[in-house]
């Protein structure tokens, strides 16, 4: 399970920018002044963005953890903190 | 340390459960009332109370709650679970008691959309405060052998808060016409009101109560943090187990809570087309039945582990969402109801004219009659048939050609006592997978951190988890539509996603081993 682990690391990590860049493909194509839904307006895009791109970024640290075996052990008490 | 006894801890869970059902509730009336808030304080054709509203709801929910996690999340392990999130109930209290007072737009103007705008803004941070220190409180309060069945009760409260939000708005909304209800001084206020009464109750009993017995320790033997968000965040060991609790567990069951409880609603009304006052019988018929069921699930807990319950609503959701509203279009499907039904001439079908619009095409008048056909058919169906015919007149002469509206929308549709049972019990199963997926988060995030940075550390995944990938539910399922328009279910696919993914790092990462020592 460990080395399954490890592997998906490498997934996560390219998870995390194809993410941002759907998102951003999302805006550049449905931002639209003459539309009238959510998805064409600049600002929810802004926001989702921008609170997105830390959590993908996230995601791509949980990879590289992974990836390192960080998540080998999983510490049993707070003292392994 | 030893857990507070049989009797204290019913009033801890009590005290704490009721002032966060009223947090819930006082985020709910105000999206449930978007539309009546919209037209008091966002008029359409005002640019500036466009962006306003936007913000309020797009903001509040992304921006803001994971933001009130940090701040009060801080707070709390810094001064104390009790002070700190009695304030956060006095802050959404207050906001929510004066978005009820501000007069509309067509009084104040300008200053009503940004009063409105600050106070949801206030809303949303409060609530991110607010989860964190609840479920910290009771799990400190815990005995180990029940602390996933008592932080279950807290689990009860998002759920318990939109049924009570429903409650209060249709009972306002039966007891008046709709033209008092949406008046700038009418009934849609009244959620807003009662809210004070509510809070004032929660912060009596909330005032009584001590401090969290190990946090009360801790603050004894001075080991305190001085600064939970650098350790929470900027020591690899315990962020680890953020980023894990985040993609691990929170972030599908945020969209499994979302979607089992707003989505299901927004589909069968705006979608389905469900009669209002019908679709909400169907949703709290649904949450009445599987709310107790958080209760067991968080019992279960206790005994098999927290793991692999949330995992299984996941699954069960993976599984069963498109399925379910896939029912939900077919059984509600027109056509096939007026076929089935060829008892009733069209006769007794009342017909009422909306308006006619008369456009000048140069040559020959067109005029287009918008009208509603009000069917009523056997075991108690009904609905509202919305037809555009249009009829071009001669001008020598001849006689007018009218031109049917072929593609009729169908609303306010009642569905037969079968039916609707039918509709109850997929609601039902849906929130059961809620409780499934979110009974046992609470106690699983207690047990994850120590307790001098508990309530930072769990505080931020949660809301992100709920507020951000749950609150995208419907942005991305419109995006979606938008881009497949031949698959109204296309929207579901992110939920599905999320929760999938959830599921495999969930199933893969995390232990399903209960941390029996949280004093630490």
């Amino acid at each position: 399970m460990n080395q399954l682990k490890r592997i998906s690391g490498v997934l996560w990590m390219i998870l995390a920018p194809v993410v941002i860049y759907l998102l951003v493909m999302g805006a550049v194509h449905n931002i639209d002044s003459t539309g009238t839904k959510d998805i064409n307006k600049p600002i929810p895009w802004i926001i989702i963005i921008t609170v997105f791109t830390p959590i993908a970024i996230g995601l791509m640290i949980f990879g590289f953890y992974s990836l390192k075996g960080e998540y080998d052990k999983l510490p049993e008490s707070s003292d392994d903190l | 340390m030893a857990s507070t006894d049989g009797k204290g801890i019913g009033k801890v869970i009590f005290s704490s459960s009721l002032g966060t059902l009223i947090e819930w509730y006082d985020f709910y009336i105000f999206g449930m009332l978007a539309k009546t808030i919209s037209v008091q304080f966002f008029p359409e054709g005002n640019d500036t109370a466009a962006l306003l509203s936007t913000l309020a709801i797009f903001a509040a929910g992304f921006l803001v709650r994971p933001f009130g996690a940090l701040v009060f999340g801080r707070l709390g392990d810094m001064i104390g679970r009790k002070s700190t999130f009695l304030l956060t109930l006095v802050l959404m209290g207050g906001s929510t008691f004066l978005i009820g007072l501000i007069p509309g737009y067509r009084s104040i103007g300008i200053a009503a959309p940004l009063l409105v705008l600050l106070l949801r803004l206030v809303q949303g941070l409060a609530l991110g405060g607010e989860y964190g220190g609840a479920a910290t409180y009771v799990a400190e309060h815990s005995p180990v052998n029940k602390r996933g069945y008592y932080t279950s009760w807290i689990q009860t409260t998002a759920t318990l808060g939109l049924f009570v939000a429903l409650g209060v708005i249709m009972a306002v909304k039966s007891n008046m016409s709709d033209a008092a209800f949406t008046a700038e001084w009418g009934g849609w206020r009244y959620p807003f009101w009662i809210s004070i009464l509510l809070v004032g109750v929660s912060i009596y009993i909330r005032l009584k109560m001590s401090e969290s017995p190990l946090y009360t320790k801790l603050k004894k033997e001075g080991k305190t943090s001085v600064n939970p968000l650098k350790e929470s965040f900027g020591h690899k060991a315990n962020f680890k187990m953020v980023l894990l609790a985040l993609f691990g567990a929170v972030m599908g069951q945020g969209v499994i809570w979302y979607t089992g409880q707003f989505y299901a609603q927004s589909f069968l009304e705006n979608t389905v087309k469900i009669e209002f006052m019908q679709n909400r019988e169907i949703l709290l018929w649904g949450i009445g039945l599987a709310t107790p069921f958080f209760l067991v699930f968080g019992a279960l807990s206790d005994t098999i582990g927290r793991k692999w319950i949330m995992l299984s609503g996941m699954l069960l959701g993976v599984i069963f969402y498109r399925p379910i509203f896939s029912t939900f279009l077919k059984d509600t499907d027109v056509k096939v109801w007026i076929q089935k039904d060829a008892s009733l001439p069209e006769a007794v079908h009342p017909k009422e004219v909306i308006k006619v619009d008369t456009i000048d095409t140069g040559t020959a008048p067109m005029l287009v009659t918008h009208s509603k056909i009000h069917w009523a058919l056997n075991d108690g169906i009904k609905f509202t048939e919305n037809r555009a015919d249009t009829t071009l007149r001669g001008t020598d002469g001849s006689a007018a050609v009218i031109k049917e509206d072929t593609r009729p929308n169908y609303t306010d549709k009642v569905l037969s006592t079968t039916l609707k049972w039918k509709f109850i019990f997929l609601v039902f199963a849906m929130i059961l997978f809620v409780t499934m997926a979110y009974a046992p988060i609470a106690a699983f995030l207690v047990e994850l951190f120590p307790t001098k940075i508990r309530y930072t550390s769990m505080s931020l995944p949660y809301h992100i988890g709920n507020g951000v990938f749950g609150g995208l539910v419907p942005f991305i399922a419109t995006l979606l539509s938008a881009s497949f328009v031949n698959d109204p279910l296309v929207g579901l696919w992110y939920p599905i996603a999320v929760a999938g993914l959830c599921l495999i790092i969930g199933a893969m990462f995390l232990s399903n081993k209960i941390d029996k020592n949280i004093n630490d």
